[in-house]
């Protein structure tokens, strides 16, 4: 896998050619996709054609960007104009949206060069990619498992070396599982931090975008890219993008690195030896570790499963067959609404809306969603007590290696404990990424993740980058 | 909390959702939604009375922008990607006349 800046740096700086580059992903990819299916579409022409343009700006002296000729993939929920965007949903196939992503936009301007739009769970609910309609990813390091989700098609495409980097969401864990399971780093920056315009809604309040790359400073590069304020974004936090690189090298000296002493059960004891060993890491470079306890995370499931159906099943009431997608037709108004909705969305989509509507009608909405907010709230409050004594957080990111496909497919439920380490810092709204730190049970690769409080990027990448020097 | 979730609650919420669940996928459905919110009874033994509801994790209030005038969504691609659309317009089945 190449680095990310080393693709831009020579290819602005003349001795690497982007139509090169961006042949030999496109090489890589028809060798292995049929394999993997990381892809929902690869736009091979659109891609040389940006290559070419990039090329002939660097012969011509031309001011390139920041990313110019990297190739970068793009979760299949983040609009791009006239360029099919389906959200792996049968009710969006086909479907070319008429605008660009807030995010697409800011690749292009920096000459990105992106080569297609990646598969995930039905509309990025679920941990496996099995949700998509379109068939499930696989795990690059094993075929036979999957590469986590619901970002899957985005973590596999980096695994296999299909693009330089990508971009994920994560709702409640949905960059950093997979990035774990894929052995790729995956980070989920502050909530408003990364503008949501273009990202197809699952839940409002917890979606955010972040990269996919091979390494941290790759990370970090392409987080400053696409971070910023942007109005076309209300919950967008009117500040200035993120600075990052310039942090990577400073090291954890004197830095406080908490440990979860009430981490919830569950966790695999290859896992566990792994985060054992980060500590170690991270001690042995003159961090101090310090014990917090977060009471309230138990109960971070219970709230999330409520919240995030609930928003869910808000956003999704436009899928209505009237202004895009599929429609199927029917005599009167509702019969076709209903008659859409149950062909075009598939079995989670369809759990989660059932869930949410529940959750938010006429009798129980105080016993459920009421009570999911003033949970959430305590999470929040744990966090604050926690980060007045340290800088960071370090959990695993997943509480296992890559699994078997099929193995959850009959228990919602177990399923969703995949995301009960990555859950807590979407509903808090805090960044948290994912890094490879070794491996456990069969070779798989183990994530492991760094927490910090609102807008604490910058202690969150120096420990990753640490840990990354240390793995 | 509440009690546990009948498959006449699942019919009517599917209803309320637009969703047409057939017998077999309500069974399921019953099934499966009553497993979870069992699961999510934990939160019943926690003292919430005092606690705000946390709606939005980056408060910010009274988004305002310029009022400027600039070029929107292009009608006829917009149109262009709806199931029906007849003279610059959506076009939907029947809505009077119907029992909702």
């Amino acid at each position: 896998m190449e680095k990310l800046v080393e693709i831009a740096s020579g290819v602005s700086g003349g001795t690497l050619n982007a139509s090169d580059v961006v042949e030999e992903y496109l090489k890589r990819i028809s060798a292995r996709e049929s394999e993997i299916h990381a892809f929902n579409l690869v736009t091979a022409d659109q891609a040389r054609h940006d290559a070419e343009k990039i090329d002939n700006d660097v012969k011509a002296g031309k001011k390139v960007g920041a990313l110019a000729g990297v190739p970068i993939a793009l979760k299949d929920n983040m609009c791009t104009r006239g360029v099919e965007t389906t959200c792996s949903s049968k009710i969006l196939q086909g479907w070319k949206p008429p605008y660009d992503a807030t995010v697409v936009t800011k690749l292009r301007n920096a000459g990105a060069v992106i080569v297609g739009k990646t598969n995930l769970d039905e509309f990025a609910m679920g941990s496996s990619t099995e949700n998509s309609a379109f068939g499930p990813t696989r795990n690059p390091h094993d075929i036979s498992r999957v590469p986590g989700g619901s970002s899957g098609g985005s973590a596999a495409a980096v695994a296999a070396g299909f693009a330089a980097a990508s971009l994920g969401s994560d709702t409640g864990g949905s960059i950093r599982q997979p990035a774990a399971l894929c052995g790729v780093v995956g980070v989920k920056p502050t909530y408003g931090t990364v503008s949501r315009y273009g990202l197809v809604a699952f839940a409002s309040s917890l979606d955010q975008i972040g990269p996919f790359t091979s390494d941290v400073r790759d990370a970090a590069t392409l987080l400053e890219t696409i971070s910023g304020h942007d109005p076309m974004d209300s919950t967008s936090i009117p500040q200035p993008a993120l600075s990052l690189v310039s942090v990577l090298d400073q090291g954890v000296k004197g830095m406080r690195i908490g440990r979860v002493t009430d981490l919830p059960e569950g966790c695999e004891p290859d896992v566990l030896e792994r985060l054992e060993a980060a500590f170690d890491a991270l001690r042995s470079a003159g961090a101090t570790i310090v014990d917090v306890k977060l009471p309230s995370l138990q109960y971070c499931l219970t709230a999330y499963y409520l919240i995030a159906p609930a928003e869910a099943s808000s956003n999704l009431a436009r899928y209505d067959g009237v202004r895009f997608g599929n429609r199927v037709d029917a005599a009167d108004l509702n019969s076709m609404y209903a008659a859409t909705r149950e062909a075009g969305f598939g079995e989670e989509v369809k759990r989660r809306i059932m869930l949410g509507t529940y959750a938010l009608s006429a009798g129980y909405f105080d016993a459920y969603y009421g009570k999911a907010l003033k949970v959430r709230r305590l999470i929040s409050d744990d966090f604050a007590r926690a980060y007045q004594s340290v800088d960071t957080i370090l959990t695993p990111t997943s509480p296992s290696v890559a699994f078997k496909f099929g193995s959850k497919t009959d228990n919602p439920l177990a399923m969703y404990l995949c995301d009960v380490f990555t859950i807590p810092s979407n509903l808090a709204g805090h960044p948290a990424m994912s890094v490879p730190f070794g491996v456990g049970v069969d070779s798989m690769p183990v994530g492991i993740q760094v927490l910090a409080s609102t807008l604490g990027e910058q202690a969150m990448f120096k420990v990753a980058a640490e840990l990354e020097r240390a793995s | 909390m509440a009690e546990k979730i009948s498959q006449e609650t699942v019919i009517k919420v599917s209803r309320l959702a637009r969703l047409s669940l057939n017998t077999e996928e309500a069974e399921k459905m019953t099934a499966q939604l009553a497993g979870m919110l069992e699961h999510f009874r934990d939160i019943d033994a926690l003292d919430l009375a005092d606690v705000e509801p946390m709606t939005q994790p980056y408060p910010l209030k009274n988004v305002l922008r310029e009022d400027v005038i600039a070029p929107s969504l292009d009608r006829d691609e917009v149109l262009g990607q709806a199931p029906t659309a007849e003279s610059g317009r959506f076009r939907v089945p029947p809505t009077i006349g119907f029992d909702v």
